[in-house]
């Protein structure tokens, strides 16, 4: 297989802060130092992009040093945390905008869809927004005009086509924008959370046309989404990015699991923030022990400590079980008893040999049911479920689900 | 092994930087289509639900000229080299606002063109392009208003004063659109990160139009300011709208000089616009 883009040193920098009149005069600064050929003096490598931390220079390096190369065909995910420089290097390969250093050689057309209907005129109708889009996007006007009926019909808006798109539902928009980008005739294509819209049968649309572009048509993809389900079924690699410096760049289960394994750090909750509702959170385990990880026949006990200023009438804590790929599995809520103390202490159990083995993710919320939202936790936490010898050990590979429901089997002779 | 590889043919190389003189023409050329469709969509949108549709396009001049020949023509006074007022007027108005229209639209095409432009790649240049060409519609259709008065007065008078010279129409044309759009890029390239010129760009080019022949023609300009005239003469738009009059209302100031070094002018400044222009094109995402 041959190489189709080669990355080599790539970074990118971003000013932090306002432009303003402070900034002209270090502008001169840095003009004067390339004058005189030296080093950008506001240019300093070394500083991690850690959005939590305040640096002490007010660039930031979204990029940092990174290196790969990708061959023909390959469908490749590109997985990270929010500011891990995802979005940051699919600018830079869509040519959206320029490196601060390092370089990226590609071979053929490269098509992005960072974000589908860019470029609709909301006054032209349906079919001359086809057309403009698709000017948009690098195709020539002949090209277009070939692919005119697939697209609509791919779209499935043929209905509305002389319509003008101001007045198309949300939903039609993003069918329509998606099947024009789709259609394009490239080599590569950059794909950026397009997922995140629409409803689940056009998903499942999109993600088919995708599948066939990078496994029948033999055309690279690269597909930034932090839906895991999505990733594993759509690429074979993946790259692992993390403040901005490429992790790993393997197959795409070592990867996601890797990725997975990052995460499963907040085992536990704790706050002395006095705004915060959420005081103390822990997970334990049937002798009370602090754990984040449980056998499948140990109860999950959820020690919550939270602070009520002032009675609240309807206070509920729910909580959302969701499993590895952010998908909700299971829920429950609790009405909070106002009427004592200001510090709650609440307990809540997850019975043993109900979730089956794997890695999951608890989310815990105050409200007050369909009135007001009050406090999310700002994280959620993790927790392992191990297997402990049960029956459905041996069904682990094959995804059956995560819930072990108390289902009642019952055989009766004739 | 690796050594080969070096040598293999890449399609399209992403730097931090470029040559300066690459200027991308023929990847523009390439989305020729795309600048069409945009022109096609200004077109069209600029009257969709609009009864009187493009006839919008004549509204402007018109007030514009009857206002000019009251206040400029017939309450102060100035001399119109004894052309018919309207035609006069006309025939700067429609010129100058080209211009304007061009240079102020392009200069604000990166903060105005952000939304598209930082999320999909194509020539940049395109953009600018597309405003030129969608202005010369609208300029086209102002032609037309001024070639209908042009006959309307020939007839009235009983001869018609458009002369050879008129053939250089087309080279005035490229003339101005170039002016405008070379301006517009290097002021548009200047405010994406600082936009204090923007604000001096609001207020300056109405009242160059003062310093342009506009209201008054270059000899009563000679005439009463014998000192300063140069300015005026030597203002690039000036030799464009003199060479107009003279060749389709036979009056004006002519020289193949003048219009000569209006045109090295012209060339620099679209030169120097397109090469600041993509200069700037690469990175104005990050700081417009």
């Amino acid at each position: 297989m041959s190489k189709v883009i080669k990355v080599e040193n790539l970074s990118k920098a971003y000013q932090l802060g306002d432009f303003g009149t402070g900034t002209i005069t270090r502008d001169f600064e840095r003009f004067w130092a390339r004058v005189r050929g030296k080093e950008d003096p506001f240019l300093k490598i070394g500083e991690t992009n850690d959005r939590t931390t305040k640096g002490e220079s007010d660039v930031v390096w979204s990029l940092k040093d990174i290196n790969f190369e990708i061959e023909q065909g390959d469908a490749v995910g590109i997985i990270g945390r929010n500011g891990a420089g995802k979005s940051t290097l699919l600018k830079i390969l869509s040519r959206v905008t320029s490196p601060t250093t390092g370089s990226i050689k590609v071979k053929g057309r490269i098509a992005s869809l960072l974000e589908v209907g860019t470029g609709f005129h909301p006054e032209l109708t349906g079919r001359e927004n086809i057309f403009l889009n698709g000017a948009i996007l690098g195709m020539r006007k002949a090209e277009i005009k070939r692919k005119f009926d697939e697209i609509v019909d791919f779209s499935g808006v043929e209905r509305y086509i002389d319509t003008p798109v101001k007045r198309y539902s949300s939903g039609m928009y993003v069918r329509l924008a998606f099947a024009v980008a789709a259609h394009l005739e490239s080599e590569i294509l950059i794909v950026d959370e397009v997922l995140a819209v629409g409803d689940a049968e056009f998903q499942r649309k999109c993600l088919g046309k995708m599948g066939d572009v990078s496994k029948g048509e033999g055309r690279t993809v690269l597909f930034v989404s932090h839906n895991m389900t999505a990733i594993i079924k759509l690429c074979s690699k993946a790259m692992l990015l993390q403040q901005g410096e490429l992790l790993d760049y393997r197959n795409v289960k070592s990867i996601i699991e890797t990725y997975l394994a990052s995460n499963t750090k907040n085992g536990f909750f704790s706050t002395s923030d006095k705004d915060s509702f959420f005081r103390n959170i822990v997970l334990l385990n049937d002798r009370l022990q602090e754990r984040s990880t449980f056998f499948f026949n140990e109860n999950i006990n959820v020690d919550f400590e939270l602070e009520v200023i002032e009675p609240i009438i309807g206070l509920t804590l729910s909580i959302i079980i969701k499993d590895q790929h952010e998908n909700p599995v299971s829920s429950s809520h609790f009405l909070i008893d106002i009427s004592s103390n200001k510090t709650l202490k609440i307990r809540s159990c997850i019975p043993a040999n109900f979730t089956l083995p794997g890695n999951y993710m608890l989310e815990a919320v105050l409200h007050i049911p369909n009135v007001r939202f009050i406090q999310q936790l700002p994280f959620d936490l993790n927790f392992t479920i191990e297997d402990s010898g049960s029956i459905h050990s041996s069904y682990l590979e094959s995804n059956l689900g995560s819930i072990a429901l108390p289902i009642l089997w019952e055989q009766t002779a004739w | 092994m690796d050594q080969p590889e070096d040598n293999e043919y890449w399609d399209i190389e992403i730097k931090p930087t470029n040559n300066l003189l690459d200027l991308k023409l023929k990847d523009t050329w390439h989305y020729r289509d795309l600048l069409m469709l945009m022109v096609r969509r200004d077109f069209v949108s600029f009257y969709k639900q609009t009864i009187l549709g493009p006839i919008w396009f004549f509204v402007q001049p018109i007030i514009t000229i009857v206002f000019y020949t009251l206040v400029f023509g017939n309450l102060a006074g100035i001399s119109t080299d004894g052309v018919h007022k309207p035609l006069f007027y006309l025939a700067g108005t429609i010129l100058w606002s080209y211009f304007s229209d061009c240079l102020t639209k392009t200069s604000t095409v990166f903060r105005d063109g952000a939304g598209l432009m930082g999320k999909v790649y194509f020539p940049r240049l395109i953009m600018p392009l597309s405003i030129v060409a969608s202005n010369l519609i609208r300029f086209g259709v102002q032609i037309m208003l001024f070639i209908g008065f042009m006959i309307f007065y020939g007839i009235t008078d009983g001869h018609m004063p458009i002369n050879l010279y008129a053939l250089l129409f087309p080279l005035l044309i490229l003339l101005i659109a170039a002016q405008g759009l070379g301006l517009g890029m290097i002021i548009s390239a200047v405010t994406t990160k600082y936009r204090d010129l923007a604000f001096i760009i609001s207020f300056a080019v109405p009242l160059l139009m003062y310093a342009t022949t506009v209201i008054y023609p270059l000899s009563t300009a000679q005439q009463k300011f014998p000192k300063y005239s140069w300015i005026i003469k030597f203002n690039p738009v000036t030799p464009v709208i003199e060479t107009f009059r003279y060749g389709f209302l036979g009056k004006g100031s002519f020289s193949w000089g003048l219009l000569g070094y209006c045109s090295f002018i012209t060339a620099i400044l679209l030169f120097a616009g397109i090469i600041i222009f993509n200069k700037v094109e690469k990175t104005f995402v990050d700081t417009v």
